[in-house]
């Protein structure tokens, strides 16, 4: 084999392949490269024809999918209002309070971190608990709180090592305090955080980072004031949701402050004229609906309420027997008692059922025509012969049994609704009764019976089915006063722009007036009530006036006596005591205030209700206001600072 | 004749002799610098202008990492280099090598099937103490040259009886890189074998016949030899939505990229979706997604046409191939970087389902450039060695 020989010439195709056809081969495969060219050029126009698809023909829609995808909202919650007294003093405020928190993904060793803390401020298992378990949940990247209410104490001491502790930060949130603690609350109310079902209802645009919502009170009436406008952060998130920067802001517009008409050293009056009883006192300005003030006892402290009262307390407040979380003055229903009678004269002097001069014998009974039953007037020997004058001064029920038994309940029902009997006044708080005014017709819905005439005789007296709210009563008085000119009761004075701190003024909210046939009907009505606190029942409180009371006592049976038995309040135990009433408004020549009182079982209502009103009448009228409550209750200082 | 006969039975050591002791390239070169390197100027330029973009977009999908481009510059320097290298070689290298090249890499494909790394639920890597590789990388190259040898000295179009060893030649490696199973490159090798049968001249009817036993042969593919994962994918691509956080996260977010990017992109390092991570594989398989946010239909239209440019040129280049071998490799093998550019931007943009081949040249990632480079040195070497052939 001649190992040269490969050397000498390489091999060549055309050595091998004799049958090939070169040039027809180079055709062929020109002609599949074309064709291939042609495939290639499909393909790509196919893919061409796609992004035409996705990026011109759908842009728009993944243009926001893209934004949907990067874009977060963050709420910025706004800064809740202040309330003020109707002369400045504060009510309600934010207060900074500082918390604990740590960044996960900050942290190198959590342990570590967590012993280091525990040796500066005092951190519970329960606290650590809570944090691992949110911390669990929540991504690497967000703060978990770890210890709320931190002292300034334990700030301090932090403060100093914070720097050795990456990922662990102090952080301030305001909370709302009620500086006053349980003075006025049933006015005010208090905010508490929001609960689930109210999670449904709210607009979760508004909602969404706020923590807190009025619960009761003008917390929760004028939550829309109060609360102000979330803002909103754009933030540019990555696919974690970590955010990375702020790419728009819409600053939150902070609440409204809200002063109300409640005089708070009045409420303090009013208050304390109350302790020992449970009951409300409700005083109204007749000349514009302002409520003066509004008590109700007990009273209790809303500032655990704020951020969750604890169970223990939250139960022992909720099955007290004295009920301290109702609002008795717009919830608390009871038989108005005598305190109708003024109303029920005027009905009937408007529909001529009696006269001013007209007179009626009273032997201490009354009896329907036909019946042996005796409806008893509290006087057992009977006023003898009464005007409507001396019926209304002395309250002589005989006098109006007759009354309403010719009156009627459809005139009665009429008349008295008027005065918003029955039905709620439509004050600027939620929660109102409407109580209960009787009628025929509810009767024979409720009951399954017609209205008989004994059940006139007893609605006439305010007794019977008759019930009514404090605010109610006092909105009578109200009207009363004002012969007739009605107007909505609220608790709102104003409301004030936080930043540029201008006040707007709230306009009085005018109802229907009560109209009567003849206006001299008031002169009677009015003069009556007069009398009642000069030489009438309520003549101890007139004693020794300032200015001129216009009233009318109540005393509402809570229990019925036996057709011969004897009322003898030593004998019956507490909770069958009758109710005190009283209704009054003063000056008499130009009404400033009117006032309601409930004293519940609290005995006769000029003994025990009259001298409550006479206080607050005083405070309000004279400026004769305790001196511990007045160093309590400073009025607050022109340009106080806000919490934000 | 009996002589010439006779070299073709020459041993091994002494064929060897002759390969490495001839050299052609003085008489070729006709003193242009690029001609004396063998390159074509053209189709490097179109292969410089993609790999370029690509480092550029690497830089913005990459979160503005310069170690990351600086790594795949490397990276393209060094399938450069082998493309360079490979360029000066004369085909008749390739042809000799082609069988033996074709022999080992089943043999390694065998071996892994012993004795393969699992990563990722399939067995691919090779682990021959010094170096991890994936033999199935051999493939994409050894596919096309032995289909090349095998068809070289047969008439063409092929009688069926060539047909079925040509068919054997591609089935094999298929079966075995689908078992490990690495679905796209035995679409890669599979494709391969059908451009190259495609390219001899297959004849259209049987064309047609093979397009409906594959019609047939689908339904039991899927059944017996795809993976679930696999399915999951076909499906995916057929619903994308029915699954948005798991595997149809991958193709909606990418959608989103580039329908966001809309006609004229939202800028270079501008890209959302991209930067924010909400796309996923970003620099390497769906780089492609973020440049289309980017730079928009306009800049995709670009990068599309620069692909279609270097694969013109390159079929251009085939076909002006002296001899079948160097026709059917070098036309082969640019209609698998077809294949790459294809798929891969069909995938990113829903056309097609997941299937795992990268942009190429411009998608983060080495193992695939240095086959792929390696293709366009044999490439340029078929077109700038083809005058000493041309007697």
């Amino acid at each position: 084999m001649n190992l040269w020989r490969p050397f000498a010439k390489p091999p060549t195709d055309e050595l091998r392949t004799r049958q090939k056809d070169n040039t027809a081969e180079s055709e062929l495969f020109f002609r599949r490269a074309l064709f291939a060219l042609l495939a290639v050029l499909l393909g790509f126009l196919a893919v061409t024809s796609r992004l035409v698809y996705l990026q011109v023909l759908n842009h728009e829609r993944f243009t926001l999918l893209a934004d949907g995808n990067r874009i977060r909202l963050q709420p910025l919650p706004p800064t809740r209002g202040f309330i003020f007294d109707r002369n400045g003093v504060l009510l309600a405020d934010n207060l900074a309070s500082y918390h604990l928190e740590i960044t996960r993904e900050q942290v190198q060793d959590l342990d570590a971190t967590l012993a280091a803390l525990r040796q500066r401020i005092e951190l519970s298992d329960a606290d650590i608990e809570r944090y691992r378990k949110l911390a669990r949940r929540a991504p690497p990247y967000t703060a978990v709180p770890l210890r709320f209410r931190l002292t300034d104490e334990e700030i301090a001491r932090l403060a100093i090592d914070l720097y050795r502790l990456p990922g662990v930060d102090i952080k301030a949130d305001l909370t709302r305090r009620y500086p006053l603690g349980s003075l006025g609350v049933h006015a005010i109310g208090y905010v508490g955080r929001i609960d689930e079902t109210e999670m449904t209802k709210l607009d979760p645009g508004q909602y969404s980072g706020s923590t807190h919502i009025g619960k009761t009170g003008v917390e929760r009436s004028y939550e829309d004031v109060l609360r102000g406008r979330t803002g909103w952060r754009e933030v540019e998130t990555n696919a974690d949701g970590r955010p990375l920067r702020v790419l728009s802001r819409t600053p939150p517009t902070p609440g409204q402050n809200v002063y109300l008409s409640i005089d708070i050293r009045l409420q303090a009056v009013a208050e304390k004229a109350l302790e020992g009883h449970n009951g409300a006192i409700v005083a109204i300005d007749p000349r514009n609906g302002e409520i003066l003030a509004l008590a109700s006892q007990p009273v209790y402290d809303p500032n655990p309420f704020v951020n969750g009262i604890d169970f223990a307390s939250y139960r022992a407040l909720n099955t007290s027997k004295d009920k301290p979380l109702l609002n008795r003055a717009l919830r608390g229903v009871y038989p108005p008692g005598s305190t109708i009678k003024p109303l029920m004269a005027l009905a009937g002097l408007e529909y001529g059922v009696v006269n001013r001069n007209s007179g009626v014998f009273c032997p201490g009974f009354y009896r329907l025509p036909g019946s042996s039953h005796r409806f008893r007037d509290w006087k057992r020997g009977g006023h003898g012969s009464v005007s409507m004058d001396r019926a209304i001064a002395q309250s002589c029920d005989v006098y109006f049994y007759n009354l309403a038994l010719n009156l009627g309940i459809d005139h009665m029902h009429e008349f008295l609704d008027r005065f918003s009997m029955g039905r709620p006044t439509g004050v600027d708080l939620p929660g109102e009764k409407g109580a209960l005014l009787p009628s025929d017709e509810w009767k024979r819905k409720v009951h399954k019976q017609p209205w008989f005439g004994g059940d006139s005789l007893s609605a006439g007296i305010g007794q019977g089915y008759f019930l009514a709210t404090p605010l109610q009563l006092a909105h009578a008085a109200a009207v009363i006063s004002q012969q007739g000119k009605n107007f909505k009761p609220r608790v709102l004075y104003a409301t004030e722009d936080p930043s540029t701190r201008t006040k707007t003024l709230e306009p009085p909210r005018p109802l229907p007036p009560v109209t009567v046939k003849n206006p001299r009907f008031w002169d009677a009505v009015i003069t009556g009530m007069i009398h009642v606190v000069e030489g009438g029942t309520a003549h101890k409180i007139g004693a020794g006036a300032k200015y001129r009371i216009a009233g009318k006592t109540g005393t509402a049976q809570v229990f019925t006596l036996g057709q011969s038995e004897k009322y003898n309040a030593k004998r019956l135990a507490k909770h069958l005591l009758d109710h005190a009433l009283f209704i009054a408004f003063a000056p008499v020549e130009d009404p400033r205030i009117a006032v309601a009182v409930i004293a519940e079982h609290g005995g006769g209502g000029s003994a025990t209700a009259a001298p409550l009103a006479r206080k607050v009448m005083d405070a309000w009228l004279l400026n004769k206001y305790d001196d511990s409550i007045t160093t309590d209750v400073q009025p607050a200082q022109d340009g106080q600072s806000r919490g934000d | 004749m009996v002589s010439r006969v006779g070299i073709n039975r020459e041993s091994t050591p002494a064929r060897l002799g002759v390969l490495l002791l001839t050299d052609d390239r003085v008489e070729e070169a006709n003193g242009k610098f690029l001609n004396l390197l063998y390159l074509d100027p053209l189709l490097l330029v179109g292969l410089l202008a993609v790999s370029g973009l690509g480092l550029m977009m690497l830089y913005s999908a990459g979160q503005r990492d310069l170690s990351l481009v600086i790594g795949q510059a490397i990276r393209l320097g060094l399938g450069f280099a082998i493309m360079l290298t490979l360029a000066q070689l004369p085909p008749r290298h390739f042809r000799f090598w082609s069988p033996w090249i074709y022999l080992v890499g089943v043999l390694l494909l065998l071996a892994v099937m012993v004795a393969g790394d699992i990563s990722k639920g399939a067995r691919r890597w090779l682990d021959l103490g010094v170096v991890r590789f994936q033999p199935s990388e051999i493939m994409k190259l050894a596919v096309p040259m032995m289909m090349a040898w095998f068809f070289a000295d047969k008439p063409l179009p092929p009688r069926w009886h060539h047909l079925l060893g040509g068919a054997l030649v591609t089935a094999i490696p298929f079966i075995l890189i689908a078992e490990q199973p690495d679905l796209g490159t035995a679409l890669v090798v599979g494709c391969a074998g059908a451009f190259s049968l495609f390219l001899a001249g297959l004849s259209w009817w049987l064309l047609l016949g093979l397009a409906g036993v594959l019609a047939a042969v689908i339904p039991l593919f899927w059944i017996y030899v795809m993976h679930d994962y696999q399915r999951q994918r076909v499906l995916t691509f057929l619903n994308p939505e029915s699954d948005p956080l798991g595997t149809g996260y991958h193709i909606i977010q990418s959608k989103i990229a580039i329908g966001s990017g809309g006609i004229y992109g939202k800028g270079w390092l501008n890209g959302t979706q991209s930067h924010l991570d909400f796309l996923p594989e970003g620099s390497t398989d769906f780089i492609f997604a973020a440049f289309s946010e980017e730079f928009g239909l306009v800049g995709a239209c670009l990068l599309l046409i620069l692909y279609f440019f270097v694969i013109a040129r390159g079929l251009y280049m085939a076909s002006r191939a002296p001899d079948t071998y160097t026709r059917l490799l070098a036309g082969s093998l640019i209609l698998i970087f077809f294949l790459y550019a294809f798929v891969n931007s069909g995938m990113v943009s829903g056309l097609l389902p997941v299937v795992g081949l990268p942009l190429p040249l411009f998608s983060y990632g080495g193992t695939s450039l240095v086959t792929l480079m390696a293709g366009f040195g044999i490439l340029m070497s078929i077109y700038t060695h083809r005058r000493t052939l041309t007697p």
